[in-house]
């Protein structure tokens, strides 16, 4: 129940956000096409299952900050390699572990290394995924387990290596 | 003005992928390409928004941003595990 | 004016990103290599580039629209990319690398 007056919240929030409009008729019109999105959805039988612990979302800011700055970073590197007058790329294709608790925490570390320029994770599977690497440094910086780490303990978990964050 | 060049940057960017989407040896280097026309488009539309000082463009441009992304989507069903793709790549 | 300032230099910086990404499209050799400088696009290319449209409006609606362009961009990205890469390598499509890779196939790319 909390999670389908949660997705109405978020979807007239949405809807009032986007109009910028605050006549009755908009916000009426909104409300009903609000409530015919969460009927549907609630046909569909996707409302109110056991969702995945989401965990402190205090750390999330903390994280996407450092995520930022690990893209800069590693923008700035790729783009010297493609402006490079003679290419200079070794691409890898490994596994990689990843030590998180629930699927959503998985994926999250999977979209970490896809958005990170560089690296690219191509499937996930039971424990570990398979990423794609641009150089050779690029997976032996993903392999050092830094942003695995962060995510796990974005996720409340414990880090597994002595490794100071 | 630095609308202009970001908006000649952005043109540049996109002739170049839209010359990978015609080159590329697989269907999915086109699909790749395509895909990121339609982002560079995004941001096109937005920069346009600010040019001509009407922001409604930012609705049309995040509209955009949506339908880019179920489109990659929605092709890439399209395409997958087709015998006439795998050929083309020896 | 400093504000008019900050957010040319964002913008130049976003237009060069998207160049690159653009130019990485076209001279990577092979569509996995090809997907990293397209991910420079996507997110520091777009990052920049809306960040410098950020600084010059002056609604708030404005603002919050260039965000959620932003946040959509962003979650969307990543997924579509994995999407695409999973999808060719299920296809059959070899990753192309130097010859020591550790993965049990080095057919290599054509």
């Amino acid at each position: 129940m909390l999670h389908t007056f949660g997705l109405f919240a978020v979807l007239f929030g949405t809807w009032i956000l986007l109009s910028g409009h605050f006549t009755p008729f908009l916000m009426i019109a909104g409300a009903i096409c609000v409530a015919f999105t969460v009927y549907v959805t609630f046909r569909m039988d996707l409302l109110d299952h056991q969702r995945d612990y989401i965990g402190p979302v205090w750390r999330l800011p903390v994280y996407w900050l450092w995520l930022a700055g690990q893209i800069l970073v590693w923008s700035i590197i790729i783009s010297s390699k493609v402006l490079a007058p003679r290419l200079n790329i070794d691409p890898a294709f490994e596994r990689v572990p990843c030590t998180q608790k629930s699927d959503l925490w998985r994926v999250l570390y999977a979209n970490s290394i896809t958005l990170t320029p560089g690296t690219l994770s191509t499937n996930l599977r039971n424990g570990d995924l398979e990423v794609h690497a641009l150089t050779q440094s690029a997976m032996s910086d993903l392999k050092t387990g830094k942003l695995d780490q962060r995510v796990t303990v974005a996720e409340g978990g414990k880090p597994t290596t002595g490794e100071k964050l | 003005m630095i609308f202009l060049a970001a908006t000649a940057a952005l043109i540049a960017a996109m002739a170049l992928a839209l010359a990978r989407a015609f080159a590329g040896p697989t269907v999915y280097d086109r699909i790749l390409a395509v895909n990121h026309i339609g982002t560079q488009t995004v941001l096109l539309i937005a920069v346009f928004g600010f040019i001509t000082e009407r922001p409604d463009f930012l609705d049309i441009s995040l509209l955009y941003a949506l339908i880019n992304f179920i489109a990659t989507i929605a092709v890439l069903r399209y395409v997958k595990r087709d015998p006439a793709n795998v050929k083309k790549q020896s | 004016m400093i504000l008019d300032i900050l957010s040319w230099i964002a913008i130049a910086i976003g237009a060069f990103f998207v160049i690159v990404g653009g130019l990485g499209i076209w001279r990577m050799p092979d569509l996995f290599s090809r997907m990293h400088p397209a991910g420079i696009i996507d997110t520091t290319g777009a990052g920049f580039i809306l960040l410098g449209l950020l600084l010059q409006s002056s609604d708030w609606l404005v603002s919050v629209k260039l965000a959620l362009i932003f946040i959509f961009l962003i979650f969307t990205s990543p997924v579509a990319t994995h999407a695409l890469a999973h999808a060719a390598l299920l296809d059959g499509l070899k990753p192309w690398t130097r010859g020591r890779d550790k993965m049990d196939d080095k057919d290599g790319q054509t």
